[in-house]
C-alpha cells in the first residue's frame, strides 16, 4: 500500500518507539497535523516553538530518549533554533522536524520559507532536506541513529510540504548503513591498561566528570571507580546528578563558581582523570595555570574534544560505559597496588578535607531577609529524592547546582553549554510529559522566567503538576553581579523597573500563586505547593543583591576565588 | 605551517556548505579549496590547503571527520604524494615584450591558449609553487587577469584513496 509523507512520517516515528511530540502547527506541516489527529501518537501543544524545543529537551535529558518536535516552516522553523543550539551545546539527542516550502519553490524567497538547513548547519549533529518522498523512511531511520548515538545530538529534518502529500510504497528500513559515521564505542585495551598504571602510581589524583556520564548512563562505573581507588571527584554543571552529591569523595562543581577544595584539587593534583568532559572555559578559567601539576588522561566518545583545549598525556576514545567497566576490571586484577594506591593517597585526602574545612560551601544565613541558598535548600529538604529540578540561567541556576545536593542520575535539567535563559520552564514541562507521577521543579529568576513563561498554559491545559520556585530578585542577577565586581555597580539595564505580579500572572493561567516575603513563610509556601494539585508557582522575595560565590573572576586561574563580597 | 588534505565526502545537497561552514566556524584558515566528482560517481573529492600548528591541524582532521557526510579525510604533509595545479595567466604583450613572453612559456613548459595583439593568456599546470614562479617572471611584463584552480594531490604508489 501507499502511504503519503506525512503518514510514512508518523509510521516512522511509532517505528522508533515515539509515542510523545512537541509542536506547533501552521501551513507547511498542516498535511502532518491532519494525520496527526487520527493517530496514537500524544502531541503536546507548546504555546511557542522554542518551548516545544525545550521541552522534548527535557524529555530527552531526563529519560535518555530522543525528544521528537514538530514546527512549521518559516518563523516556526525558525523559533526553534535557540531550542536547538540550547540541546546542540549539551548533547542532547533530538529530532526536529520542519516543514518547508514546496521543493519547487525553494530559493523563491517564498513565503514562510528559510532555509533551515543552512541556519542550523553548526547547531545541529547532522541535518536533511528531504526532496523525494521514497527517501523519506531511510532518512527518518538515519536521523534517530545519528541523535542517539555516538555522542548525541539534535539532528533536524526539513521536509517541503510536496512531500508530505507525495505517496511511494512505505517500507521502514531494519538498519543503518553510514559510510562517514561510525563511533567508537570500545576503548582501546593498550590505552586503558596504561591509564590503569597511571592511576595506581598517582598520589594525588582528581575524576574531573562531565555531562557525559549521564548521556553514557555510567554512573555506577563511575562511583565503583572512585570507590575502588578512593579518587575524589568533581562533577561539571552537566555533571551535578551524575554522581551522588552527599557522597564523602565528592568535590561538587568545579570552576568559576565551583567549590574552593575542588578548584584548589584540580590546581594541586597530580593526575587528573576527565571522564566525558570537554574542558569548557567556564571550568578550565585561565588555561596556563589549569591543572599544572597534574598528567592529564582524557575519556571521551568524541575525538574533536580530546587535545581541543588543553594538551593531553593519555587519549582515550570510547563510550565511557565501556571504558570505564574496562578500567575497573584492569585495576581490580590488581588488588595489592590497589591498596597501595589508597594508602599513598590517604594524605591527599586529608589535605581535601582540610581545604573542606576551611573553606566549605555555606552562606550567610538570615532570620530576616529571605535567602536563596536558603529556598533551594528547603525545597531540596521538601522534595523526594528522585525528584527532577530544571534551571533558567542566572545566579538561581548556580546556586541550585551548588546547593541541592543531587543523588539521582538524570534529575538535574539546566542549560550548561549555551545558558539559555527561559529553558527551565519549558523543560520541567518536557520531564513531566516524561514521568507524570515524579515531582518535577522549575528553579527559576525573575527574569528568566518572562522569557517562556507563556508555557505556564501547556501546564495548565495538560494537567501537568509543575512546580515552579521563583528566586525574586528584581534583577537580572547574574550580570549585576558582574556590574557590581567589575563594573563599579553602574547597574545597566540589570534593575527589572516593572515589578510582575507573579501570582496573579500564574492565576490568569488558571494555575496556582503562591508567594513568600517572610523568612517563616518560606517551608510553608513549599509544603503547600508540594500538596496542591496542578501547577504552582512560587515566588520568594529574596535578598536582592546576593552574590554566587566563590566566584573566579574572567582571566584568573581557578585557584584564584573570591570567596566573599 | 602549510598542509594540503584530501577529503572524500558523500555526494550530496549541502556538504560544500558543511565543510567551509566548518572552517569558517571555528576560524580555521583556507587558502584554496577545490571539489570534483571522485571516481565513485556518490562521492566527492575535496582538495584543500590551510595552514596553522599541529593543534589546529589535529582539530581541522577531527573535525572533519566528524561531519557525517565525510568518508576521509587525508593529510598529505610529509607523505610522498604529486601535486597539480592550473592556471590561466592573462599577460599585457605588445611589440616588445611579446618575444620575451614566449620565451619564459617555454621556459615553464605552458602553453599560449590565446593571443591577441596585445596580449597573451598562458595556461600553466604543475606544482602551485611552479606557478607562484612563472606569475613572478611574468609580473614585470604586466598580468590583467589570474584564475588558478588550486592544487589538487594524489598520493604516489599504487594504493588509491577509497580502497
Ligand atoms: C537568552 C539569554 N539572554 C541573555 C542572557 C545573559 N544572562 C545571563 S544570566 C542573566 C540574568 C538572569 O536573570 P534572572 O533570570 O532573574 O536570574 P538571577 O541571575 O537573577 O538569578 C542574563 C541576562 C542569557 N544567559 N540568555
Ligand atoms: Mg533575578
Amino acid at each position: 500500500m501507499e502511504l503519503t509523507g506525512s503518514q510514512i512520517l508518523l509510521e516512522s516515528l511509532q517505528k522508533e518507539g515515539v509515542d510523545t511530540v512537541f509542536g506547533y502547527p501552521g501551513g507547511a506541516v498542516i498535511n502532518i497535523y491532519d494525520d496527526l489527529y487520527d493517530s496514537s501518537i500524544e502531541h503536546i501543544l507548546t504555546r511557542h516553538e522554542q518551548g516545544a524545543v525545550h521541552a522534548a529537551d527535557g524529555y530527552a535529558r531526563c529519560t535518555g530518549k530522543v525528544g521528537v518536535i514538530i514546527a512549521t516552516s518559516g518563523p516556526g522553523a525558525t523559533n526553534t533554533v535557540t531550542g536547538i543550539a540550547t540541546a546542540y551545546m549539551d548533547s542532547i539527542p533530538m529530532v526536529i522536524i520542519t516543514g518547508q516550502v514546496p521543493t519547487p519553490l525553494i530559493g523563491n524567497d517564498a513565503f514562510q520559507e528559510a532555509d533551515m538547513c543552512g541556519i542550523t548547519r553548526p547547531c545541529t549533529k547532522h541535518n536533511f532536506l528531504v526532496k523525494d518522498v521514497r527517501d523519506l523512511a531511510r532518512t527518518i531511520k538515519e536521523a534517530f541513529y545519528i541523535a542517539r548515538t555516538g555522542r548525541p545530538g539534535p539532528v533536524l529534518i526539513d521536509l517541503p510540504k510536496d512531500v508530505q502529500v507525495a505517496k511511494c510504497k512505505f517500507k521502514y528500513p531494519e538498519t543503518v548503513s553510514l559510510r562517514g559515521y561510525k563511533p567508537t564505542y570500545s576503548g582501546n585495551s593498550r590505552q586503558i591498561d596504561k591509564a590503569a598504571k597511571m592511576l595506581l602510581q598517582a598520589r594525588r589524583p582528581v575524576l574531573y566528570v562531565g555531562g557525559g556520564i549521564n548521556s553514557s548512563s555510567s554512573n555506577a562505573e563511575l562511583i565503583k571507580l572512585a570507590e575502588m581507588t578512593q579518587s575524589p571527584v568533581t562533577t561539571t554543571l552537566m555533571a551535578m546528578s551524575g554522581f551522588p552529591q552527599g557522597h564523602p569523595l565528592c568535590l561538587g562543581m568545579l570552576g568559576m563558581h565551583g567549590t574552593f577544595y575542588a578548584n584548589m584539587s584540580v590546581t594541586d593534583c597530580d593526575l587528573l582523570i576527565a571522564i566525558g568532559a570537554r574542558f569548557d572555559d567556564r571550568v578550565t578559567g585561565r588555561i596556563d595555570s589549569f591543572a599544572q601539576k597534574a598528567k592529564i588522561i582524557h575519556i571521551d566518545i568524541d575525538p574533536t574534544t580530546i587535545k581541543k583545549n588543553v594538551a593531553v598525556d593519555l587519549p582515550i576514545v570510547g563510550d565511557l560505559k565501556d571504558v570505564l567497566g574496562k578500567l575497573c576490571d584492569k585495576l581490580s586484577e590488581q588488588a595489592e597496588s590497589l591498596q597501595k594506591l589508597v594508602k599513598n593517597t590517604a594524605k591527599w585526602r586529608e589535605t581535601i578535607d582540610e581545604w573542606k574545612q576551611a573553606h566549605p560551601m555555606g552562606y550567610e544565613s538570615s532570620d530576616t531577609i529571605i535567602k536563596p541558598q536558603f529556598v533551594i535548600e528547603k525545597v531540596r529538604e521538601l522534595t523526594e529524592d528522585n525528584a527532577i529540578i530544571s534551571t533558567e540561567v542566572g545566579q538561581h541556576q548556580m546556586w541550585t547546582a551548588q546547593f541541592f545536593q543531587f543523588s539521582q542520575p538524570r534529575t538535574f535539567l539546566t542549560s550548561g553549554g549555551l545558558g539559555t535563559m527561559g529553558f527551565g520552564l519549558p523543560a520541567a514541562l518536557g520531564a513531566q510529559v516524561a514521568f507524570p507521577d515524579r515531582q518535577v521543579i522549575d528553579i527559576s529568576g525573575d527574569g528568566s522566567f518572562q522569557m517562556n513563561s507563556q508555557e505556564l498554559a501547556t501546564l495548565v491545559q495538560y494537567k501537568l503538576p509543575v512546580k515552579i520556585v521563583i528566586l525574586n530578585n528584581n534583577y537580572l542577577g547574574m550580570v549585576r553581579q558582574w556590574q557590581q565586581m567589575f563594573f563599579d555597580r553602574r547597574y545597566s539595564q540589570t534593575v527589572m523597573e516593572l515589578p510582575i505580579d507573579f501570582v496573579k500572572l500564574a492565576e490568569a493561567y488558571g494555575a496556582t500563586g503562591l508567594q513568600a516575603t517572610e523568612v517563616a513563610d518560606v517551608e510553608k509556601v513549599i509544603k503547600q505547593a508540594l500538596e496542591t494539585p496542578g501547577p504552582v508557582l512560587m515566588e520568594f522575595k529574596i535578598s536582592s543583591e546576593e552574590n554566587v560565590l566563590p566566584m573566579v573572576p574572567a582571566g584568573k586561574g581557578i585557584h584564584e576565588m573570591v570567596l566573599a563580597s | 605551517m602549510k598542509h594540503t588534505i584530501s577529503v572524500l565526502v558523500e555526494n550530496e545537497f549541502g556538504v560544500l556548505a558543511r565543510v567551509s561552514g566548518l572552517f569558517s566556524g571555528r576560524g580555521f584558515n583556507i587558502e584554496s579549496l577545490s571539489v570534483a566528482p571522485s571516481l565513485e560517481p556518490n562521492l566527492s573529492r575535496i582538495t584543500l590547503v590551510t595552514r596553522g600548528d599541529d593543534r589546529i591541524l589535529e582539530q581541522i582532521n577531527k573535525q572533519l571527520n566528524k561531519l557525517i557526510s565525510t568518508i576521509k579525510v587525508i593529510d598529505f604533509t610529509g607523505e610522498e604524494y604529486v601535486e597539480r595545479e592550473l592556471a590561466l595567466i592573462k599577460v599585457a604583450a605588445e611589440a616588445e615584450s611579446r618575444a620575451e613572453a614566449l620565451r619564459i612559456v617555454d621556459i615553464f613548459r605552458a602553453k599560449v591558449v590565446d593571443v591577441t595583439p596585445k596580449s597573451y593568456t598562458i595556461e600553466i599546470t604543475g606544482a602551485s609553487a611552479k606557478i607562484d614562479g612563472l606569475i613572478e617572471l611574468l609580473r614585470p611584463m604586466g598580468i590583467k587577469e589570474i584564475v588558478r584552480s588550486g592544487p589538487v594531490v594524489m598520493g604516489r604508489g599504487a594504493k588509491g584513496v577509497a580502497s
